[in-house]
């Protein structure tokens, strides 16, 4: 497959350096100012145009917007996720789509706040939208879904934030206050300079609502999730968990009547209570249980991994 | 069986409700048996709940004998987690009717979480914590509303106030709930919470977690 990849952060990168181990070109390149896009039936020098964006140099001499013009299959959206009218992901995916062509999003915004949208231009299409990267990372979630018949899941449960999650594991295991955590986590590159997405909830949040929305066909975008974070999550309680045998987990919860995220006691032994940056999905099914997948639920080469096995499903 | 525990209860007058109508011989079969008899031994099964470390299982079938039970079996079903990540645990034993409720007193005493007592099912446990001015919010009137408007029991509650209790604060509590009610307990718990500023933080729900 021939690769058009919007976004040339860790995700975009990791699937530009990727793609060839995978048996895909690269057509083009592009962050929000310049792009690097192949001469016709050529690749892009993928080495070369990461390390002159890593050295602040112009990624290549191309607009943006000639990405679309390039012969490209599969249309790979690694922009920021955006809230609201998910732009510019969202036109991203219209444009794509109108072409006839595949687009594979790690972006959450337009799956989590426009699905019915992006359902309906994809009817229209003679291409198809995956989205795998955009829930739980390098974890299997939404192609286990599928194999499973979306019917068949009642439920699909997860800890599905790392840095969320690395808190609330160092609070508990060295009894330490959420701020004190949170700088720890910052400084180890865990958490972002402004971490408020991951610890509010809104990014478990945002991965629920697609997982709703996959098990629905639609009708969930962020305001119909109950959204609760663990910045008011003191070492005490934490510490009477632990007294019973617990720990809490900022848990999301998806079913095909709504979403909730928040604080939960789990067992301190059991599945749930995944250590440091681990993520780990339940997918409740209708006739095989319970269902469990743990592993990496972001970083670029994990994410990646995710991008290139959708493109492989095309 | 299990219209005999009823009967055997009886002769203490808590339990008679719980007796099956009707089945009178039994109720006098259960009357006949002074704690002291050796015969009329019935067998009963208990269904307990339990902490996964070692020494547990022993610790809870020593009421059994010390009562005057007699085991006859163990089934101690690892791998099948209860959603409170304890193990479920059924043990048969045989005992004289009116000591039933003796074995019974003697596990919950000794701590252990009794699900099921020959025909009674003692409802569920839920565990939630709260967090927040628990003192200031009037913690004895947050428990009296969870008693009345919530409708559980309060088995216990630990505060944790490492800071004072002028500041945030944490208590864990251990409520009795009806089996299937736990949704509306909760659907409470959380109103109650809202209302005086409080956080919930919930036992997850669903499966073997």
């Amino acid at each position: 497959m021939r690769l058009a990849i919007l976004g040339a952060g860790a995700v975009g990168g990791s699937v530009a350096e990727l793609a060839g181990e995978y048996g895909h070109e690269v057509v083009a390149l592009a962050n929000s100012s310049q792009a690097a896009v192949a001469d016709e039936d050529e690749e892009i020098d993928v080495e070369s145009a990461l390390e002159r964006a890593a050295s602040d140099e112009a990624l290549g001499s191309s607009d943006p917007d000639r990405v679309f013009e390039t012969d490209y299959d599969v249309l790979v959206e690694a922009t920021p996720t955006t809230l609201g009218e998910a732009e510019p992901g969202f036109s991203h995916v219209e444009r794509t789509l109108a072409d006839d062509k595949h687009v594979v999003l790690a972006n959450k915004g337009p799956v989590a706040e426009r699905y019915e949208d992006v359902r309906a231009l994809e009817r229209e299409s003679a291409g198809s939208v995956r989205f795998e990267a955009a829930v739980g990372g390098a974890i299997p979630v939404l192609s286990t879904i599928e194999d499973c018949t979306p019917q068949a899941v009642t439920a699909v449960r997860g800890v599905l934030n790392g840095t969320a999650n690395f808190i609330l594991t160092r609070m508990a295991a060295e009894g330490l206050e959420y701020e004190h955590v949170l700088a720890e986590a910052q400084d180890l590159g865990v958490a972002e300079a402004d971490p408020t997405f991951d610890v509010d909830g809104t990014d478990a949040a945002l991965k629920c609502v697609i997982l709703a929305n996959v098990l629905a066909d639609g009708g969930f975008s962020l305001e119909d999730a109950d959204v609760t974070g663990i910045q008011d999550v003191p070492p005490s309680a934490l510490e009477l968990a632990a007294e019973d045998g617990r720990t809490i987990r900022l848990v999301g919860e998806a079913t095909r009547e709504g979403v909730r995220v928040g604080p939960r006691l789990v067992p301190e032994n059991g599945a749930m209570a995944v250590s440091g940056t681990r993520n780990i999905v339940q997918i409740q099914t209708r006739h095989a249980g319970d269902l469990y997948s743990s592993g990496r639920g972001a970083g670029g080469p994990e994410t990646a991994t995710a991008v290139l096995s959708d493109v492989g499903r095309l | 069986m299990s219209d005999e525990y009823a009967s055997g209860s009886s002769t203490t007058g808590t339990a008679a409700d719980s007796g099956a109508d009707g089945d009178t011989d039994a109720a006098a079969d259960g009357e006949d048996n002074s704690p002291e008899t050796d015969g009329g031994r019935q067998a009963y099964t208990v269904r307990l709940e339990l902490v996964d470390e070692p020494g547990e299982l022993l610790r809870a079938l020593a009421p059994i004998s010390e009562h005057g039970g007699n085991l006859l079996s163990i089934h101690h079903e690892r791998g099948n987690i209860t959603p409170r990540g304890h193990i479920p645990v059924e043990v048969d034993l045989e005992c004289v009717p009116a000591r039933f409720d003796d074995v019974v007193d003697g596990l919950r005493e000794a701590g252990i979480n009794v699900i099921q007592a020959g025909p009674e099912r003692y409802g569920e446990e839920l565990t939630v914590v709260l967090v927040g001015h628990l003192v200031e919010t009037d913690l004895s009137d947050s428990l009296s509303r969870i008693e009345g408007e919530a409708h559980a029991g309060v088995l216990d509650l630990s505060l944790n106030a490492p800071d004072g209790t002028d500041a945030i604060s944490s208590a864990r509590l251990r409520l009795a709930v009806d089996t299937g009610r736990r949704e509306t307990v909760l659907e409470a718990l959380r109103s109650l919470a809202d209302e005086k500023g409080l956080s919930l933080i919930e036992p997850l729900s669903g499966g073997e977690i």
